[in-house]
């Protein structure tokens, strides 16, 4: 790794650290969204670890989400209420318990290890068909996490999950997929599977092994969807509905509206899209506009998000940050520009 | 056998049949534009909501199919004409995850306008009736089905055989460059690929709707990711192979759906889809494909 290159870090980390000050400057009931879009950066950073550096899509990753999400709540629910909540659990898990902090690093394990199985027969596939085949792993895990009650509370709410994901958490969480994101992308790994998006042919003429540099970061990008997952579950109660075909578009959406190929676009693409559904979900619950309670349609949002993500791949296919990574040097190339204009 | 399960046969047969259909109408539009429509369930969609508006406001059975097809091949062309043709040279991760997004899009805009409960389709419902062939009750719409999707294949081999267009389309589909290069027309090719694709949709919407008159926003979102599981098992590459996928998944499903007891059909999608992840496993390019198929080619 160049020095300069880690200044390429200096963007999403200002950002997370900006939604951090901005978190402790509102009201807890506007606090709760910069939460909300902070897990989102986690989530969105750990899908491009896989989807941004290979350049193929996957729409499977909320499946590792899930089922972090669904380890950590299991294993932090209090033991004396776990029966009461989850009265077909398997007799073990009544009984293992394990702390908030352990918790999420035991979440990214089972991503990573289920994003591993399943990897080794997707990744042999061609790119455009392992996309659609993660489609597969994600109704298998709605289907499972929503019927099999003996591994957590099927489609009821997962509830008493202690809520520790506060703004703290939730920086630290989002520092933590940043920062791993971006040792992988600079890493030789990295590098290699970087190649075989550019040019697969090339990349493998140097002896790049294509399915190898996939698989490892799909199983890299599982385990950091299962952390985020298990940043989620100590957010609020969810349901499996909260993890499923919504929150896949949601994702993507982010993904590709600031852009898929770099982790700085992931970033601006997750606040800007958390932004934009913050907003939106405040107005469907109406807001008061110069004196007038004007309220949207409740599933306004859902329609807003995909035509801008709809319209960003038209207009804009790169997404707003044009796939490349944030840099001080364009940044005082503008800064001059203006000053030019202005002079 | 049992004659039980020769109805489940039949029942797989008849959804395999509707399955084999929009895996046609998928694969038509990938192979001349590369892009897999995932938007393809919601078009199913508009059409099964007009049928339903249709018979809500008294239609005869004949005005609302014209409907169905009106509607759906509209939005079929203005899809191509807004989203497909600006992503005609994108690459096929970004055209997908585009009609993802369409696809959501169409979805959402059918639940503000049609609301969570949706319409009732219930013009057709009179093809739900049984017919007695043997010691076996068939229901009518599933020898309209199997008829229906033999004689749309059958008509589509004679186009894409033995006319000019469907010439055309096949060198399309097999190298886009070179058929322009030789005089193909793209915008032609393409408006044709997707006028038979939104047709297909139509005829697929009108036989889902009898068997599930109850249209709502998920109408045929399920379906339309069995079918795309389908076409990559059966193999993207030729038109053929996935519609064999089509049609494998849709028995599949349709038969275990029917043999499973209902303890364990609940889980019928993971049964599936690891179905799917296993044949995937032994053969990454497809099943109905000779060599290498649809892994990685350079």
């Amino acid at each position: 790794m160049t020095g300069r290159a880690i200044w390429q870090l200096f963007g999403p980390v200002f950002l997370v650290a900006l939604a951090a000050a901005i978190g402790m400057a509102v009201s807890s009931s506007i606090q709760i969204y910069v939460i909300n879009a902070l897990v989102a950066v986690a989530m969105v950073a750990a899908i491009y670890v896989f989807v941004g550096n290979s350049g193929v899509l996957s729409f499977g990753h909320i499946s590792f989400v899930a089922v972090g999400a669904w380890t950590a709540g299991v294993l932090t629910v209090p033991a004396e209420e776990r029966s009461a909540i989850m009265p077909n659990l398997f007799t073990w898990l009544l009984h293992a318990s394990v702390g908030n902090f352990s918790s999420l690093l035991v979440a990214a394990a089972v991503g990573g290890v289920f994003a591993l199985i399943v990897g080794v027969p997707l990744m042999r596939l061609s790119g455009l068909a392992a996309s659609i085949a993660t489609f597969g792993v994600l109704e298998i895990t709605y289907n499972l996490l929503y019927f099999y009650e003996r591994i957590g509370p099927g489609s009821s709410a997962f509830s008493s999950v202690p809520e520790t994901t506060d703004l703290l958490q939730a920086t630290l969480g989002a520092f933590a997929v940043i920062g791993v994101a971006f040792m992988y992308q600079h890493s030789r790994f990295g590098q290699m599977l970087r190649a075989t998006r550019e040019d697969p042919a090339a990349a493998q003429a140097v002896g790049i092994s294509i399915y190898w540099q996939r698989l490892f970061a799909f199983f890299l990008s599982g385990a950091l969807a299962g952390f985020a997952g298990g940043l989620f579950i100590h957010l609020l109660p969810l349901t499996i509905q909260d993890m499923y075909l919504p929150l896949t578009l949601l994702t993507l959406a982010m993904l590709v509206v600031g852009g898929v190929s770099s982790l700085w676009g992931a970033v601006v693409g997750a606040f800007a899209v958390s932004g934009l559904d913050s907003f939106l979900a405040v107005a469907e619950g109406g807001i008061d506009v110069g004196g007038w309670h004007v309220g949207l349609p409740s599933g306004t949002r859902i329609v807003v998000v995909s035509a801008a993500m709809a319209l960003v791949l038209i207009l804009r296919p790169a997404g707003l940050c044009g796939g490349r990574e944030f840099s001080l040097d364009r940044l005082r190339r503008i800064a001059s520009r203006m000053r030019q204009r202005r002079g | 056998m049992s004659n039980i399960s020769w109805q489940t046969l039949v029942d797989a047969a008849g959804l395999g049949a509707i399955y084999a259909l929009m895996a046609v109408g998928i694969g038509l539009v990938f192979g001349v534009l590369r892009l897999v429509n995932f938007a393809y369930g919601q078009l199913i969609m508009a059409g099964a909501f007009a049928l339903a508006v249709a018979a809500e406001l008294g239609w005869p059975v004949w005005a609302g199919i014209l409907l169905c097809f009106g509607v759906v091949i509209a939005l079929s062309l203005v899809m191509e004409w807004v989203v497909f043709r600006p992503l005609r040279t994108q690459a096929p991760a970004v055209m997908l995850v585009a009609t993802f997004a369409v696809a959501f899009l169409m979805q959402s805009v059918a639940l503000l306008w049609f609301g969570a409960f949706g319409k009732i389709a219930v013009s057709l419902a009179w093809l739900n009736r049984p017919i007695a062939i043997g010691p076996v009750d068939i229901r009518a719409i599933t020898i309209v089905a199997i008829v229906v999707a033999f004689l749309c294949l059958l008509a589509l081999v004679l186009l894409l055989g033995r006319t000019t267009v469907g010439l055309h389309m096949r060198a399309a589909a097999m190298d886009f460059r070179t058929a322009r290069a030789l005089g193909v027309r793209a915008n032609r090719v393409i408006t044709a690929a997707v006028l038979i694709s939104g047709a297909l949709a139509a005829i697929v919407a009108v036989m889902l709707t009898v068997q599930n008159p109850l249209v709502n926003a998920n109408f045929a979102l399920r379906d339309t990711i069995i079918v795309l599981a389908g076409v990559v098992v059966g193999g993207m590459g030729r038109l053929s192979s996935a519609t064999f996928g089509g049609f494998a998944i849709g028995f599949v499903s349709g038969f275990l759906g029917g043999a499973l007891p209902t303890s364990q059909s609940q889980y019928l999608p993971s049964l599936l889809f690891g179905l799917v992840i296993v044949v995937l496993l032994i053969r990454p390019g497809g099943l109905f494909t000779r060599g290498r198929g649809s892994v990685e080619r350079v």
